[in-house]
């Protein structure tokens, strides 16, 4: 693909608005679908691949509200439809194109409370880009209107412009609310409760706050001062923070109701226990997970080599197993630190890759290699216990399984070997076993993950749940959704009892 | 962050510390460990057994051998600085119960983490067995603690600076030829220690307790970067020890594993010691 500069998207879209804007709500659908769909300015792929800064750069002003007039603002609202939070699509997008910014954030925050973060990761294509109207128009999903690009620089205008606003506060009620893990999930319950005027306190067992968002996504897809903003406005709304503070190990979970006095509590820990492939060679020295092989990048910040005291393999020759985000960030990653050649190794097809296009796009761009319908069978070690080898085989696709994606089936002796000295698997992830096996009364599934009814309520009074502790490894979108619908009903529970213990007294 | 309430030094690299956290003492239990990180942002993060706690004065003690950057830079701490980082307790506490008689086997610095669990298992009315080794009589520590909860009291040197010459499995056979076998040991010391009582023990069919300190980085049960194989199993040692059963340890692997970043860690150790000198030099 050509990479076009920054500079080269900014001249073309200053060019061509000036034809939109006179018509700008005259346009019949027709020839708003002629409106050339506006490219994300990013960083040149050859530079960016040994820096650590932002790929994408976000949208120009006239960009955006160029790709904004492409918005057919349709009556039946497909986007809203498949957007897991609802926010009102057409309409904020109606509000950039006519340069409306601060009204257009405001509809995004009716529904999403983290758009910067959202605008960057979720994955749009299979949500609310997946039945846009001019997509389906132009038969090409690529071509739907970037929804996803348009949240995002209506998100970094605000900040840019020192916009954002502090959510008010109800006065303060009396009843203390405990948040176990600071990922998405747990900071959305947070700023949910501290609004309604409840006390709320975030228990973390890192050093730094934000979960995944902080300590798996690297910082060239999510910088860590937006992490660090959306935190502040939570600080100031007055939810405070506790890091470094295990919940199970250094405090039970049912002793901060009974000792600690908290009233509800609200248990978000992610996604842990990383999965390995379960083949001979996985205990060899080089072989990682993702999740120790990006939180050593990015947490412990073993990146930046001259002053982290964690430290990361030296490699040369990088296989990564798996097609998610997870495998995208640890490919590109490991180019970052210094890898020659880094190959992406997927059992099925580029279709079936879960991961968001775009970070599959830009993957490629940054020369990574992708070794489609293949999987590691063994990993081969030297005399000294470390990766050499990694032995494949190759596939082709068979019937479909039950999620109707075509099985892949294994080519007889199809074995081929492959020159790595690391392998880093990126398959997913089990359940975080700490509070189950603290907390025995909990009721979790066979695979470990905690269950909840409709109202993200626990097996245990008081104690809620939600995000990937719940749903198994997800997305950030679908973390924050639960968030919402458990804090929605933490408020009302506590909103009875205070208006209960007010009938009493009176 | 944890102030540091007392420091000693107990050996030419042996260090003391008194910690102040207060959560910590209170919920611990034998056999638990800390991480601790001295910078928050490029701090590498260590665990450290909890050797001892007093819920009176909210206090947690670490004993730490200096070996690399990290420890050494710990070392230089002083009384009333603050860690940054200390966050536990980790890891299952290890089962006390009353056996009958125990052999606990220490070897080095693993003889801070064989004290707690030494002093929990007399508690229970265990018949206690110690046996405590060292390279020589300077790396020798806590004796008189070891000692005062002892049954039986074995010290051995390998170079014979100080009582027995000998290394611990010597001592270990002999207990284990007795008329009565022990119930159980307890090994915790480095790796090749482990494994070698382990391969004592094995043909005497007593039950062998280790506990592993595999390279760890969350201590969550998140990274993976502390599994071991145990048995046919792959075990993480954070969330599933740091105990297992020294029998079905694969002591080599893990040995291996420990090695993983061994050159950069002796680049960045002595990247550091040359410029401590410098400094030094530079004060002059
Ligand atoms: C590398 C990677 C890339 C990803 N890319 C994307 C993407 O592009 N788009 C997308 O939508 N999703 C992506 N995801 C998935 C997404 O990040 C998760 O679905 C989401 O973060 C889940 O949020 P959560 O709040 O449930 O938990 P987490 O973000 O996992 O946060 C849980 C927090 O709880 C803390 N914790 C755990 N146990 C305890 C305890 N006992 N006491 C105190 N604190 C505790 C943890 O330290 C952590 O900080 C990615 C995931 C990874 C790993
Ligand atoms: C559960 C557990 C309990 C422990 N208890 C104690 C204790 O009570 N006293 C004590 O002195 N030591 C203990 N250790 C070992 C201690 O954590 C390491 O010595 C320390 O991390 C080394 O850090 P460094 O930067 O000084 O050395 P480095 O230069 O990083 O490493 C020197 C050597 O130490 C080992 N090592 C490095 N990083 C780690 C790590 N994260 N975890 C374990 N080993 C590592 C490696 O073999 C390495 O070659 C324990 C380890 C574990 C896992
Ligand atoms: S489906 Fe596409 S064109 Fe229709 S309102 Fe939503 S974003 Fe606009
Ligand atoms: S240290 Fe990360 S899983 Fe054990």
């Amino acid at each position: 693909m050509n990479h076009h500069t920054p500079e080269q998207l900014t001249e073309e879209a200053k060019k061509i608005i000036v034809e939109y804007l006179d018509k700008i709500d005259d346009m019949k659908p027709k020839e708003r679908i002629k409106i050339p769909p506006q490219e994300m300015p990013s960083q040149d792929p050859i530079v960016r691949s040994s820096n650590l800064d932002e790929v994408a750069l976000g949208y120009t002003i006239e960009q955006a509200r160029i790709e904004a007039m492409r918005c057919l603002q349709c009556v039946k609202k497909t986007c809203v439809e498949d957007c897991p939070v609802q926010i009102d699509i057409p309409r904020f997008i109606n509000h950039i194109a006519h340069a409306e910014f601060e009204s257009a954030a405001a509809v995004i925050k009716e529904a999403s409370l983290l758009p910067a973060i959202c605008g960057r990761v979720c994955p749009q294509e299979t949500q609310c880009q997946s039945n846009c109207a001019v997509g389906k128009a132009l038969k090409d999903v690529d071509k739907s209107v970037a929804i996803g690009r348009l949240e995002r620089f209506i998100a970094d205008w605000e900040r840019a412009t020192g916009k954002i606003a502090i959510p008010e506060v109800k006065p303060e009620t009396g009843k203390k609310v405990a948040i176990v893990g600071s990922g998405p999930a747990g900071l959305v319950v947070a700023a949910d409760c501290r609004r309604e005027g409840h006390h709320v306190t975030i228990f973390e067992a890192f050093h730094k706050l934000g979960g995944v968002l902080r300590y798996g996504i690297p910082e060239f897809r999510l910088p860590n001062d937006i992490i660090d903003k959306e935190i502040e406005v939570l600080k100031a709304m007055g939810v405070e923070f506790k890091t470094n503070f295990v919940v199970g190990r250094t405090r039970k979970l049912t002793d901060l109701i009974e000792k600690d006095g908290y009233h509800a509590i609200f248990v978000g820990t992610g996604a842990g226990l990383p999965m390995f492939m379960g083949i001979e060679g996985e205990s060899l020295v080089g072989v990682f997970s993702a999740n120790e092989y990006l939180t050593r990048a990015n947490l412990m910040r073993a990146f930046d080599k001259g002053h982290a005291d964690t430290p990361i393999y030296n490699s040369v020759n990088v296989a990564v197993l798996g097609g998610g985000n997870v495998a995208m960030d640890a490919a590109r990653m490991a180019k970052r630190l210094g890898a020659k050649n880094v190959y992406v190794v997927y059992r099925r097809t580029e279709v079936e890759m879960p991961a968001r296009k775009e970070e599959v796009a830009h993957a490629k761009e940054e020369g990574i290699e992708f070794y489609f319908l293949q999987n590691a069978k063994k990993i081969i070690g030297d005399e000294n216990g470390r990766v050499k080898a990694m032995e494949c085989l190759r596939y082709e696709l068979g019937e479909p399984d039950q999620s109707g994606r075509r099985r892949p089936v294994v080519i007889p002796n199809s074995e081929f070997i492959l020159d790595v000295d690391t392998v880093i698997v990126a398959i997913g992830n089990g359940s975080n076993p700490l509070i189950s096996q603290t907390t025995p009364q909990m009721n979790v599934n066979k695979w470990g993950n905690i269950i909840v009814d409709e109202t993200q309520k626990t097996s245990i009074d008081r104690i809620f749940a939600g995000g990937d502790i719940v749903l198994g490894a997800a997305t950030v979108i679908l973390a924050m959704g639960e968030g919402r619908r458990a804090a929605a009903s933490i408020n009302k529970m506590l909103a009875e009892e205070i208006e209960k213990e007010k009938a009493i007294i009176n | 962050m944890a102030k540091i309430l007392v420091k000693k030094q107990l050996s030419k690299d042996v260090f003391l510390m008194r910690l102040h956290a207060p959560l910590i003492a209170e919920e611990r239990a034998a056999g638990q460990f800390i991480i601790l990180q001295i910078d928050d942002d490029y701090g590498e993060r260590i665990p450290l057994t909890i050797a001892d706690a007093s819920i009176d004065e909210g206090s947690i003690t670490i004993i730490f051998q200096v070996v690399g950057k990290s420890t050494l830079q710990l070392s230089q701490m002083d009384t009333g600085d603050e860690i940054p980082t200390v966050v536990g307790p980790l890891g299952k506490p290890t089962h006390i119960e009353k056996f009958g008689t125990v052999v606990c086997v220490g070897g080095g610095i693993g003889v801070a983490p064989l004290h707690p669990i030494a002093q929990a298992l007399k508690k229970a009315g265990n018949h206690v067995i110690t046996i405590i080794g060292a390279r020589n009589k300077d790396l020798i520590i806590l004796e008189e603690e070891m000692k005062s909860i002892a049954d039986e009291f074995i010290l051995c040197t390998d170079d014979g600076s100080y009582g027995r010459k000998a290394l611990v499995t010597e001592p270990l056979k002999e207990v284990c030829e007795r008329d009565t076998k022990p119930n159980m040991v307890i090994a915790i010391g480095p790796p090749i220690m482990m494994k070698f009582c382990s391969e004592t023990t094995r043909p005497y069919g007593v039950f062998t307790q280790v506990s592993l300190n595999t390279i760890m980085v969350d201590g969550t049960g998140m990274c993976g970067g502390c599994r071991v194989n145990v048995g046919k199993e792959v075990k993480f040692v954070c969330v599933d020890g740091p105990e297992f059963d020294g029998h079905l340890v694969d002591f080599d692997n893990m040995m291996s594993r420990l090695n993983s970043y061994k050159k950069i860690e002796q680049e960045a150790h002595s990247c550091f010691m040359e410029q401590e000198i410098k400094q030094r030099e530079g004060l002059l």
